[in-house]
């Protein structure tokens, strides 16, 4: 009666998944982005507080700048959010918002509401500008140095210490480098 | 000294927990009375001393004793004292605790309940549970003790998370863990049926109350955090299909489906092999859910602090207990087999579909929870599963589903026809479809589709569930409770449709910026914002605004919503208020200050959003009077399991 061994077959399959979870190598943060190192891609998309204007990160060459990318239907973006207000206010680099799968109504009221910790919001509809940048599920945060290439991709809430171990650090070196 | 006393009482208990498995399940096999007698005194030291453990991690919380680790972590001298008990189980540790004390409390019950059972029977239900305990206890000895000492002590601790510095967040875990752990009883009455490889009716009838008290408090669990998310987190909505939302609507799901399979097992004797897949299917998930959540393998909100060795160990756990029940399950489940028809329409038929049903959904959300980590593992790409996706999976099954349960409660068992009341649900399903669209039309004043689909069907299922009580309080006929306890359940599923449908297709939300003296209007309610003033609380300061909501000129409610700033984690939280009545919520929340006396208010409107929760209570009570049937309360000779009981032959209506 192989049809009962189904059940237990399928829990194994669940068991491997689970322990490839578990692998200590699979850094859920900072999750190996075939980007890194590599050129950001470009993109020139609505602004979701202003229908008349575009975010393009073409204009931000030169500079570094971190893109966080979120929705107002991310259950953790909501989390983050208080945090991202308080790097705002240190006024260390830009921070440009991908509004990501969202209704643009939504996404002005939440930042109406909460609180806009960006310099400016693109709105990606679609949701390509995210498959571009290789975007596993919001919220996801990229460091982009002065040259324009992806340095850095840091998945799950942002919280005040992560940006001060994680990110600080890079944005100096980069700065170094750049300079 | 008591955080010392606390871990000596957990290793006690620990070792009762071993005894009580030991000797339950090798007494049993050897069959050896003295050995199984062994098993109930070892549940209420078990119990005695698990709740002394308890009791002292309490105690430090009450006392303030910053030098256990936990206690600094999670609590603070000024934290309310209510808050300071439910802090116990606002992280990993204590919670971990909480949910030993409720399986302790479970076993203490069947050991109780479970005496008219046969000796060999009780003393492998009790052997599972003590199994499934000693887990959870070496589980917190080893990784997870919430009573290490911090030396030197905190002067004052790192406080509470204030989000979850609220009532129904503060209760609901204890009832959403007493439903998840409850499903161990029908796991281990599998386990033990299985064991014995023998399954009769009798074996349903004991294991069906036990199954339907574990639903029905996890209903109102999941209902309580559902609660929660809409009103503290400001944001007004009721449901996120969060990972950690899903692992508790999991096993709820084939939990649901379980107590149906029950009852054709019960009435019939067959879905065996199947009734006892879904009572290892609803515990292995409540597992599962408790492995996603803390191992740190999906993300989530609600995730714990996060520990190789503690994902490692529960993993572990869960390859021993739910690879051992289907283990057990692919060896003993063929030999169940009992041959038994029934024709197309028949109630079995009904029920079955409910459970293909349920479990396809159930099967769905596990599916778009787990997949992030599928598409990882296979390297073909990452992707995200978003709300609106688990929405379609579950709008789709579900709406046949309440066809199939409008209809099918009025089966009769075996045969494929309908009893009489059955005639008049065809002129009240075009009754409901009128009056959805009378309410669309006249209230509304706007028509939505999904809004027509949830009315006419909650309208449908709420008359098709009141049919058979009236005809029969008319004919002046007994109402049995099981049959009173079917239909108020399937009450709260029709009165869940109409809330969860009226509010997602007729909500207003509207983000405005007012200055004392501003007023706005949504849906024919006026908000004016009188002013803004600072307020302190035991544990916080805030702005309070006063908002006067008026309807065409009359004075409706005086809202009074807060924006509060907690003192030790030096973090905002907007407190809403909203005013309730039985046809809509009023909803205010405060956002940030604009500057010159001006503030960003959220305003919305939630018309019967009241009757999400109101559904699941009422489901809740429909399992409550279900279980207390009095089928369920007669005492069972020890001889019966022995005997093979031939299918019931008479169609009793309700019983399901």
């Amino acid at each position: 009666m192989w049809k009962f061994l189904l059940p237990f077959a399928a829990f194994v399959a669940l068991v491997v998944l689970f322990a490839f979870g578990l692998n200590p190598n699979r850094d859920i943060h900072a999750l190996p982005s075939p980007l890194i190192g590599k050129p950001a891609p470009e993109f020139a998309l609505m602004d979701v507080m202003d229908a008349s204007k575009v975010v393009s990160n073409a204009t931000l060459k030169g500079q570094v700048y971190v893109l966080n990318v979120w929705g107002t239907w991310c259950f953790a973006c909501r989390q983050e959010h208080e945090a991202l207000l308080e790097i705002a206010r240190q006024h260390v680099v830009p921070i440009i918002g991908l509004d990501y799968m969202d209704e643009r109504e939504k996404a002005k009221q939440w930042l109406t509401q909460l609180g806009n910790p960006y310099n400016a919001v693109a709105f990606d509809t679609d949701g390509r500008t995210a498959i571009d940048w290789g975007v596993y599920g919001a919220p996801e945060t990229y460091l982009v140095d002065t040259k324009g290439r992806v340095i850095f991709k840091f998945i799950t809430p942002m919280t005040a210490d992560v940006w001060q171990h994680e990110f600080l650090p890079r944005i100096a070196a980069a700065r170094r480098d750049g300079a | 000294m008591a955080p010392e006393l606390g871990i000596f009482a957990l290793i006690l208990a620990f070792i009762l927990s071993l005894s009580q498995a030991f000797f339950g399940l090798t007494g049993a096999w050897r069959g050896k009375p003295v050995w199984m007698a062994v098993a109930r005194p070892a549940v209420t030291g078990q119990f005695v001393f698990v709740v002394m453990s308890f009791s002292c991690l309490v105690y430090s919380f009450v006392n303030n004793d910053f030098s256990v680790l936990y206690v600094a972590r999670n609590s603070n001298s000024q934290l309310p004292l209510f808050y300071k008990v439910a802090a116990l189980w606002g992280a990993h540790e204590g919670s971990l605790l909480l949910w030993i004390l409720i399986l302790s409390i479970w076993s203490l019950a069947v050991a109780a309940f479970s005496r008219a059972l046969p000796l060999t029977f009780s003393s492998r239900v009790l052997g599972v549970m003590g199994l499934i305990s000693s887990g959870f206890m070496l589980f917190t000895l080893w990784t997870s003790s919430p009573f290490l000492r911090l030396i030197p002590a905190a002067a004052d601790g790192a406080d509470l998370n204030p989000v979850l510095q609220d009532f129904a967040l503060a209760i609901h875990p204890p009832m959403l863990y007493t439903g998840y752990v409850g499903f161990s009883v029908a796991f281990a009455f599998a386990c033990a049926a299985m064991l014995e490889g023998r399954l009769d009716q009798t074996w349903a009838k004991w294991t069906r109350p036990w199954t339907i008290f574990a639903w029905l408090f996890q209903t109102i669990g999941i209902a309580l955090g559902s609660w929660w998310a809409y009103y503290e987190l400001g944001w007004g909505g009721w449901w996120f299909w969060d990972p950690v939302e899903n692992a508790s609507f999991m096993p709820w799901l084939a939990g649901t489906a379980l107590i149906h399979s029950l009852s054709v097992t019960e009435k019939r004797g067959i879905f065996k092999s199947w009734t006892l897949l879904l009572a290892i299917f609803a515990f292995s998930l409540s597992l599962v859910g408790t492995f996603l959540v803390r191992s740190g393998v999906l993300v989530s909100v609600h995730s714990f602090a996060t520990d190789p060795t503690r994902g490692l160990y529960i993993l572990a756990f869960l390859v021993l207990t739910i690879g051992g029940s289907l283990t057990l399950y692919a060896w003993r489940a063929p030999k169940l087999y009992a041959p038994g028809g029934f024709e197309l329409f028949s109630r079995e038929f009904f029920l079955l579909v409910n459970n293909v049903i349920l479990a396809a959904v159930a099967a769905l959300v596990l599916w778009g929870t787990l997949s992030p980590l599928v598409y990882e593992l296979l390297g073909v790409g990452k992707i995200s599963v978003g709300p609106p996706v688990f929405a379609v999976m579950f709008l789709v099954p579900m709406l046949p589903l309440m066809v199939f349960m409008a209809i099918g409660m009025h089966s009769v068992w075996r045969r494929g026809k309908l009893t009489g009341t059955a005639k008049s649900l065809w002129w009240l399903a075009g009754a409901a479809i009128l009056l959805s669209l009378g309410i669309q039309g006249l209230v509304f004043g706007e028509l939505h589709w999904l809004g027509l689909l949830g009315f006419s069907f909650g309208f449908w299922i709420i008359f098709s569930a009141l049919l058979e009580p009236l005809r029969r309080l008319r004919q002046k006929q007994t109402l049995t409770a099981a049959l009173m306890g079917m239909c108020i359940a399937h009450l709260g599923v029709g009165m869940f449709a109409i809330g969860a449908s009226g509010v997602e297709s007729y909500k207003i939300e509207k983000d405005v910026s007012l200055k004392p003296g501003g007023s706005f209007r949504i849906a024919g309610y006026d908000f004016k914002f009188l002013s803004a003033a600072n307020v302190r609380g035991p544990n916080y300061d805030a702005v309070q605004a006063e908002v006067q909501v008026t309807r065409g000129g009359k004075p409706v409610t005086l809202l009074e919503p807060q924006k509060r700033h907690f003192w030790v984690q030096q973090t905002a939280n907007s407190k809403a208020a909203i005013s309730v009545n039985w046809a809509r919520d009023l909803f205010v929340a405060m956002g940030d200050p604009l500057g010159d006396n001006a503030w960003s208010m959220r305003v919305q409107y939630k018309p019967l959003v009241r009757y999400i929760w109101l559904g699941a209570i009422v489901m809740a009570l429909g399992g409550l009077i279900a279980a207390t049937d009095r089928r369920y309360r007669v005492k069972v000779p020890a001889a019966a399991p022995g005997l093979v009981t031939p299918p019931d032959r008479h169609t009793e209506l309700g019983s399901a």
